[in-house]
């Protein structure tokens, strides 16, 4: 972010930019930054906040009007809390525990994506949208394709020039934004970490990944190896199932 | 949250070693303006959003899309390779990372002179160096659509 700044005002055009890592920020001086103290992929605070998001927007515009720079401000307000936040997370269906590996597994992901249609439903009509649809039209394409993985053998990509790597991820992505759109059908900002936590260790679709990072990892295919190791899991998920082993092995 | 306290151990080893690799700019002349109420403003965010039906990004992809500016919520996607930043904000209201709905509000209540016509996507995992020949590129775009104020937004 703060290399673009420097090579897009290079070019003489004048740049503000949003910073997320103060550190990095720092080390990089682009001309114009501010610091924000808000969670990463939310660089304007939080969804529907509109007076606080203007906030933001007019400090981060106000930074053109400086004389010299580089500018790097700290903009003095945290984000607003979910609204659902205090009340706990309740997932509108509860799932039975899954323990089922290969075929098992992702008929339980069928039946989570079954479970969830309705809500999802709900979810797309409140928004007025739906950000399924990088992989395919819907996301039984997208599970069809995750599917294929766990249960042997894989499907091949969908689009001419994709690779399987990037065929995989975006069905994954696909996947996921459906779970998360579903149990945010509701009106109210659910906190991000409950949804996150609810996803990665509650359903079965979350095993059917760590099931096809463990196939990317041992794969020879280099467009899914990368995946494995950074893309598909995020790294708070990694990191607990890594110490956990670490564990294991030390008793 | 994203102080570097509020990381995990991992997470913030990894945003450091980020800083170690980081090239060294200088410090760049600052490009002067008109005030503000003057401005043309586009957006420049490096989320991975682009329009439905536009390619999505690969990994490591250090190329550009291109979003017009009268692109709606739902016309939005977003295929951005990391999974370690939260997308649930962005999938309740694109503000949160494309703020084009106060940028208009903004335009209308005359604090901002006028919106480019194209607001611009790249996906911030690409290698900084890649970047610069895109960038330039985008710099000529931007002056032809006499952009005078480029909001960089990342996630």
């Amino acid at each position: 972010m703060g290399a673009l700044g420097h090579y897009l005002e290079r070019e003489g055009v004048a740049t503000a930019q949003i910073s997320l890592i103060r550190e990095q920020t720092a080390a990089i001086k682009p001309p114009r930054a501010l610091w924000v103290p808000f969670m990463l992929g939310r660089p304007f605070g939080a969804p529907n906040e509109p007076d606080f998001q203007r906030r933001v927007l007019r400090h981060l515009l106000s930074l053109f009007e400086r004389r010299e720079g580089p500018v790097l401000e700290d903009f003095p307000e945290d984000a607003p809390a979910a609204a659902a936040q205090e009340d706990g997370f309740a997932c509108p269906v509860s799932f039975a525990p899954v323990l089922a590996e290969g075929r098992g597994l992702t008929r339980a992901m069928w039946e989570e994506i079954a479970q969830l249609a309705s809500w999802y439903s709900l979810a797309r009509k409140r928004r007025g949208r739906t950000t399924v649809g990088v992989f395919g039209a819907t996301v039984d394409d997208a599970a069809r394709h995750v599917a294929s993985y766990v249960d042997g053998p894989p499907d091949t990509p969908p689009v001419a020039g994709w690779s399987a790597g990037m065929s995989v991820k975006r069905a994954c992505d696909d996947v996921k934004a459906y779970y998360y759109e579903a149990v945010a059908a509701q009106p109210g900002n659910l906190a991000a970490k409950a949804i996150e936590d609810w996803f990665w260790r509650e359903t079965a679709a979350a095993k059917a990944f760590l099931a096809i990072r463990d196939i990317c990892l041992n794969s020879d295919d280099e467009s899914l190896k990368p995946l494995g190791k950074l893309s598909l899991i995020p790294r708070f998920v990694t990191d607990s199932l890594d110490a956990a082993q670490r564990k294991q092995h030390s008793t | 949250m994203a102080r570097l306290t509020d990381f995990s151990e991992a997470e913030r080893k990894h945003h450091l070693e980020k800083i170690r690799d980081l090239p060294d700019f200088g410090l760049t002349p600052f490009v002067p303006g008109p005030p503000l109420r003057e401005r043309r403003v586009a957006i420049v965010t490096t989320s991975g959003v682009h329009a439905r039906g536009d390619r999505p990004f690969h990994i490591g992809a250090a190329d550009y899309r291109v979003i017009t500016g009268d692109t709606t919520a739902a016309d939005l996607l977003m295929s951005h390779v990391s999974v370690n930043f939260d997308r649930s904000g962005f999938q309740e209201d694109i503000n949160v990372v494309f703020p084009i709905d106060r940028l208009r509000e903004l335009e209308g209540e005359g604090v901002i002179g006028s919106i480019s016509n194209f607001h611009y996507s790249f996906m911030g995992a690409a290698p900084i160096r890649a970047l610069e020949p895109k960038a330039r590129e985008l710099a000529a775009l931007l002056k032809k659509d006499r952009v005078d104020a480029v909001l960089l937004t990342p996630v």
